[in-house]
This record gives structure tokens, C-alpha cells and sequence, in this order.
């Protein structure tokens, strides 16, 4: 028996809403990067699977770009936390609000 | 050909002005003279050339060219087309003979006059500017270039009266006159619409050919055209009703009064009517405006000036009555006479206004004549040089005014014009008149007891900024004086009429040019010399009142006009014309404007709306500022919320709006 390819989608669909709902909502600046880690992994799901469904490898490849690309944003981005946490003292996203004015 | 240098006689003054405009403020003052006199020099020099060459080429074709600068295209729009083109026929060589060589001689004046001024440079630089706008309208082959011209010396004017700009008097007097003249280019504009519409064309040639080939056309449209240019004509000869901004003109310096507004720019208005007279032939009724507004203005400035007090607004009323009397001679169909008249006034008048200067230059400034008296001996050149003018202007035989103004009368006399001897008898009154004011004005100046205070070190009148005692004017101002007294003298007889041994040179001479013209009634030497010694008679009555009432027993004048105090102060306060103008027009239109247009559409309808732009930005500004909150959460969200309506509409929308 073959799972259908709506199961996939609405899951990826769940995880991508986590996503965008707790990068919302959480005030920690390293919540906030996971959960973007998060949507990008739904989004790699829905590659996956429609790569599987229509037998085609170019989904597969561009998960392994995503993949990469978010290695790299993790590492800057992480960078650019620990440099905001020595500046300000703080993790929280409503007080780094330098580019308000 | 010297008519293919036509072109430099009024681009080498335009030169002088570039140069004096530009670098004159660092140019030692010698330099600026130079500057300013060369180019006008060589313009007179030009003109002489050009009238020997034609004058020996006789016959009108020869003497009528024109030349077209800047190729064929000055300006050029579908249907209509105008060069700037310069002609020159026998009326223009007779203009351009005026303008160039009393031009030359005032610049001459001028060196002398204002040496002591500040802005030296900057009064020749306009002198300069005023005599190439001249020589534009006077040159100019069609009537646009005619009304460059005709604003160009506007604008000279303007900034001339206005040269002592930091007294209030002279910048007003400035607004005055410039402000008066729109009134009448307003007419001269309208005229010219009506002649695009009814011609195609602005050319002289074009316009006046294909009039003369209809001799069906009269009256009608062409009145109008001819009405309207008188209008402005008016404005700029200082007519009625608009001649109020020329006695105020006389805030400029003097050279200004005798060149601008005594012996060039003013006769404008009467050059024009003649250059135009086809038009006005065609219509009786117009001529016979010309003719009315001619006799009144002459006859009513003639009155003023009886009065005034003022030597320079003596000589400036006497100038609005003697245009009266070219326009009068116009209006009669004699432009021959009107344009002598123009000649010979500019000899004498320009004269009269450098004397006039040359007293004030003695006098420290001082232009009032109680305060004179007694210069007989003390300037003897100014006083015999003005003596030629005084007589000149008085008509006075053998002298010039003697001619051209009897020619004027006689002209007007013999005219088929129903009001002919009417015209005549208001034209001897003022003739009368004339000469008793500027007997007048010499009695006071130069003879009896002085009345001038002879050190005034510390009173710094008006003009001079120096103050020493009573002096002869230097040879470079005088030497223009003896010139043009001489002028005076001999330059009548250019237009002695056959009833007294001459044959009227000026007359055949300009011929060509007014060629079917209607004749005057045919009448005998004999009246013609019977009118000739009514007019010296009256003008030696003249002399003789203003010599017993100023020489002889002096006060007397001051007696009568205490004897009928309400007819003197209507007179000497010039009928309140100024004060009618200020109620009738000027204080309904500041009231217009400051309640009407300034409260009302300026401040509520320009303003308010004006504002409420500027608040409505503001208020969605300050809407959208609030999405703007540096926060990056609500960026996020945002853009989720941007990208959900994308996907609704993707998913709902798909069919209503997607296709």
C-alpha cells in the first residue's frame, strides 16, 4: 500500500504553518531561526514527495540546495546572534529593533 | 551698398550694451564713454553714409530696401509668417537720421552730465539698450518686429526713469510709465491680431499693397485696427488720456528726458500712425480721432504747463502738448507736417531739456524756477544755446519750430475736415501758449534778480552728488548744446513752403512715402502768409505777456493767481487727472484685488487647497509610517499575510479575477 500524496502535502502543510505561527509568535531569537529551519524542512518534504510521485530526480536535487543553503544561513545567522547577544545583552526580537526611524 | 549694413546700425549700440552690461562695473570710466559713444558714433556715421548714397539715388525704388536677418525664419508657424527684417525708405532715413545723431549727441551730453554719478556704467549700458530697441522699431519691415522695438524702449524707459532707483519717487515713476504703456500695447496688440485675421501677415508691404489695391475697402475693420493703434500710440506719446506717466518721467536723469522722452521714444506713437497711414486714410472716422485726441492733448498740456514750477516738468508738459500737435497735423491727413514737426521738436526739444540740464549741473541740482533767476550771465553759453531753443519752440521766424508748426496750422486750416478750422483755432491758442510758458520759463531762469542760494555744499539735491558754485558746463556737455541750438536754427528750412520762397524739401522728399494721401483745399500764397503772420503774432503776444508779467513787473503773476485762487490750484495740481485715475481705477482695482482676488481666491481657494494637499499627505503618511515599526515580527507577518491573500486568491479567486 502506497501512502497518497495529499498525506505528504498536508503534513508538510501542518509543519510549514508551525513554522510561520511560532516565528510569530516566539520572542527568542533562536526559537525564531529554527523555526524557520521549520518551514524550510516542510518545503523540502513536498519536494520529496512530489520528486517520488513523479519519478523525477529534480526535486530531490533542489532539497540538497535548500539543505546547503540553510547550512550556510545557519552559520551566519548563528554568527549574527551571538554578536546581537554581545551588543544588547538580549535574545528577544522586540527589543533589536535598531532599524525602527 | 551701405543698405547691406543696414544690420550694424542698431546691433553696434546693442554691442555697447553687451560690453557696458557685462564688464562695464570693472571698467575705468573713460573706457564705458568710450564703449558706449563709438558704437553710436558709428551708427551716425552709418546713417550719413546711407543718406548721401540714397539721397543720390533718387528715385524711391532705389531708396527703399530691406534686408531679412537669420535667413528666412524668425518666425514661422502654419500660415503665418514674420522675418525679422529691417527696410529702410525715405520716413525711415528721416527717423533713423533723428535717433542716430540726437542719440550721438546726447550720449556726448551724457559724459559730462552724469560724470559724477554712481552706476556710470550702468546708465550707458541703457542708454545703449534704449538705442538699439529704437533703431529696431524704427528699421523694422513688418509691425512684430515693430513691437519688439516698440516694448524694447518701454523697458529702456523704465529702467531709466527708474535709474536713481533708490529714491521712491524715480522707482514709481518707473512702474508709472511702464504700467501706462501696457495699456496702450494692449491696443496695439488687439490691432495686430485683427491684422493676422484679417491679412495673414504683419509685413508692411504685404498689408499696405493689398489695401491700396481695394479702394472698395473703407472704414470698418480697418477703423477698428486704426482705433486700436491709436490706442496705443497714446500710451506711448503720451496722449489722452494716457499721457500721465511722462511728466512723471522726469525723475530720470535729464540726458534721459531729452533723448527717451522728449526726442525719440514718445514721437514713436506719431511715427507709427504715419508708417500706418494707409490704414488710417481709409478711415475718416479714425483720423478724425487722431486729429481730436491731437488738438485737446495739446491745448490741455499746454495749460498745465503754464503753471508748473518745476523747470524739467515745464519742458516735459510742453513735449505731451507738442506731440498733440504731430498728431493733430496726422489727423489731418498732413503726416508730412506731423513728421517735420517731429524733426524739428527733437532738435529744439532735446535743446531745451540739455539746457534745462546744464542749469540744474550749475545749480547744484536745483530744478525748482523760484529759485533760479538771473543766469543771463553767470552760464552764457547754456543761456544762448536754450535762447535758440526757447524762440525755436515759440515759433519764432526764421527759426525751426516757426516752420514745421505753421505747417501744422496751415495743414490743419486747409484740411477738408469739417472741424478744420476749429482743429486751426485750438492749434494757434496753444501756439499762444507755447510761447508764453517757455518766455516764462526764460524770464524766470535767466533774468531778474537771482534767487539761488550759492553755496550749498551740504544740500545734496537729486541729480549731483558734487556741490560747488554756479559754473558753465564743461565743454563735452555744452558742445551738444551748440550743436543741436544751431539745429534749431537752420533745421526748419528744410520745409520752407512755397508762399515763403522755399520749396519744401522735406515735403517732396517724403512724397514717395505718402504718396495718395488726400490734398488739402488748393488756396492762395496769400492766406497761406496771412496764417503765417496770425501765428507769429500770437506767439509775440505770448512774449509779450510773459515779459510783463515775469520781467517787467514781476509778482504780477503771483497776483492773479491769487485773484481766482480755485481756477489756479485746479491748474497747477494738472486737473487732478492723477488723483481721478487713482479713485476711478487704481483704488477700485488695489480693492478688487486685495479683497476679492488676494482673501478670497488667493488665501481661501489657492491656499486652502494648496494646504489641504499637503495635510491629506501628511495623514496617510503618517497612516503608513505605522507599518513601518522596525519590529521584525510584524514585517513577518505581513508578509505571511501577503502571501495567504496571494494563495487565496490562487485557490478562490481563480476564475473571477485571474482571467
Amino acid at each position: 500500500m502506497t501512502v497518497p500524496i495529499s498525506y505528504y502535502l498536508i503534513l508538510a502543510a501542518i509543519l510549514f504553518c508551525v513554522g510561520v505561527a511560532s516565528f510569530l509568535i516566539k520572542r527568542n531569537i533562536i526559537t525564531i531561526f529554527m523555526s524557520i529551519e521549520l518551514m524550510l524542512n516542510a518545503v523540502n518534504l513536498t519536494f520529496v514527495a512530489f520528486a517520488h510521485m513523479w519519478h523525477q530526480i529534480t526535486g530531490q536535487i533542489f532539497v540538497f540546495f535548500v539543505m546547503v543553503v540553510a547550512a550556510a544561513e545557519a552559520a551566519v545567522g548563528l554568527a549574527i546572534i551571538i554578536a546581537i547577544f554581545r551588543t544588547r545583552q538580549t535574545l528577544n526580537v522586540d527589543q533589536v529593533n535598531l532599524l525602527k526611524n | 551698398m551701405p543698405a547691406d549694413y543696414l544690420w550694424l546700425i542698431p546691433l553696434l549700440p546693442f554691442a555697447g550694451f553687451l560690453i557696458n552690461g557685462t564688464l562695464g562695473r570693472r571698467l575705468p570710466r573713460p573706457l564705458v564713454s568710450a564703449v558706449a559713444l563709438i558704437p553710436t558714433f558709428l551708427s551716425a556715421s552709418l546713417w550719413v553714409w546711407l543718406w548721401f548714397t540714397m539721397k543720390a539715388a533718387g528715385a524711391p525704388e532705389s531708396i527703399h530696401s530691406t534686408i531679412t536677418l537669420f535667413g528666412n525664419s524668425w518666425i514661422s508657424v502654419s500660415g503665418f509668417h514674420a522675418d525679422f527684417a529691417f527696410t529702410v525708405d525715405h520716413l525711415t532715413l528721416i527717423m533713423l537720421g533723428v535717433v542716430t545723431c540726437v542719440g550721438f549727441l546726447i550720449h556726448l551730453y551724457s559724459v559730462g552730465y552724469m560724470a559724477h554719478e554712481e552706476g556710470y556704467w550702468r546708465f550707458f549700458a541703457y542708454l545703449n539698450l534704449f538705442m538699439f530697441f529704437m533703431l529696431v522699431l524704427v528699421l523694422a519691415a513688418n509691425f512684430l518686429l515693430l513691437f519688439v522695438g516698440w516694448e524694447g524702449v518701454g523697458l529702456a524707459s523704465y529702467l531709466l526713469i527708474g535709474f536713481y532707483f533708490k529714491k521712491d519717487s524715480a522707482a514709481d515713476a518707473g512702474k508709472k510709465a511702464f504700467i501706462v504703456n501696457r495699456v496702450g500695447d494692449f491696443g496695439f496688440l488687439l490691432a495686430m491680431f485683427l491684422l493676422i485675421a484679417n491679412f495673414g501677415s504683419l509685413d508692411f508691404d504685404t498689408i499696405f499693397t493689398s489695401i491700396s489695391q481695394h479702394s472698395e475697402w473703407q472704414g470698418g475693420i480697418l477703423t477698428a485696427i486704426a482705433l486700436l493703434l491709436v490706442v496705443g500710440a497714446t500710451g506711448k506719446s503720451a496722449q489722452i488720456p494716457l499721457y500721465v506717466w511722462l511728466p512723471d518721467a522726469m525723475e530720470g536723469p535729464t540726458p534721459v528726458s531729452a533723448l527717451i522722452h522728449a526726442a525719440t521714444m514718445v514721437t514713436a506713437g506719431i511715427y507709427m500712425v504715419a508708417r500706418a497711414h494707409v490704414i488710417f486714410d481709409r478711415s475718416p472716422y479714425a483720423l478724425g480721432v487722431v486729429a481730436i485726441i491731437g488738438a485737446a492733448t495739446a491745448i490741455f498740456a499746454a495749460c498745465i504747463g503754464m503753471v508748473q514750477h518745476d523747470i524739467k516738468r515745464v519742458l516735459a508738459y510742453s513735449t505731451v502738448s507738442q506731440l498733440g500737435y504731430m498728431f493733430l497735423a496726422c489727423g489731418v491727413g498732413a503726416y508730412t507736417a506731423g513728421i517735420f514737426h517731429l524733426l524739428t521738436h527733437a532738435f529744439f526739444k532735446a535743446l531745451l531739456f540739455l539746457a534745462a540740464g546744464s542749469v540744474i549741473h550749475a545749480l547744484s541740482g536745483e530744478q525748482d524756477m523760484r529759485k533760479m533767476g538771473g543766469l543771463r550771465k553767470r552760464i552764457p553759453v547754456t543761456f544762448w544755446t536754450m535762447t535758440m531753443g526757447v524762440f525755436a519752440i515759440a515759433g519764432i521766424p526764421p527759426l525751426a519750430g516757426f516752420f514745421s508748426k505753421d505747417e501744422i496750422l496751415f495743414r490743419a486750416f486747409t484740411s477738408p475736415n469739417p472741424i478744420g478750422k476749429l482743429l486751426w483755432l485750438v492749434g494757434l491758442v496753444t501756439a499762444g501758449m507755447t510761447s508764453f510758458y517757455m518766455f516764462r520759463l526764460w524770464f524766470k531762469t535767466f533774468f531778474g534778480k537771482e534767487r539761488f542760494e550759492e553755496h550749498h555744499r551740504d544740500a545734496h539735491h537729486g541729480d549731483h552728488g558734487h556741490a560747488h558754485g554756479v559754473h558753465e558746463s564743461p565743454l563735452v556737455m555744452t558742445l551738444p548744446l551748440m550743436v543741436l541750438a544751431l539745429l534749431s536754427i537752420i533745421g526748419g528750412w528744410v520745409g520752407v513752403p512755397a508762399a515763403l520762397g522755399g520749396h519744401d524739401e522735406i515735403g517732396e522728399f517724403l512724397a514717395p512715402v505718402f504718396s495718395g494721401v488726400q490734398v488739402t483745399e488748393v488756396v492762395s500764397h496769400s492766406t497761406e502768409l496771412g496764417l503765417a503772420a496770425v501765428s507769429v503774432l500770437v506767439a509775440l503776444l505770448g512774449l509779450f505777456i510773459a515779459y510783463v508779467l515775469y520781467c517787467k513787473k514781476p509778482g504780477t503773476a503771483a497776483s492773479y493767481a491769487q485773484k481766482f485762487p480755485a481756477l489756479y490750484r485746479l491748474v497747477e495740481n494738472k486737473f487732478y487727472v492723477d488723483e481721478i485715475y487713482q479713485a476711478l481705477i487704481v483704488t477700485p482695482l488695489l480693492v478688487f484685488s486685495r479683497l476679492i482676488l488676494g482673501t478670497l481666491v488667493d488665501g481661501g481657494l489657492v491656499n486652502g487647497s494648496g494646504y489641504a494637499a499637503g495635510a491629506s499627505a501628511l495623514g496617510l503618511g503618517a497612516l503608513v509610517r505605522r507599518v513601518q515599526s522596525g519590529n521584525i515580527r510584524s514585517y513577518a507577518g505581513w508578509l505571511a499575510l501577503g502571501a495567504a491573500a496571494v494563495i487565496a486568491v490562487m485557490i478562490f479567486g481563480h476564475t473571477r479575477w485571474l482571467n
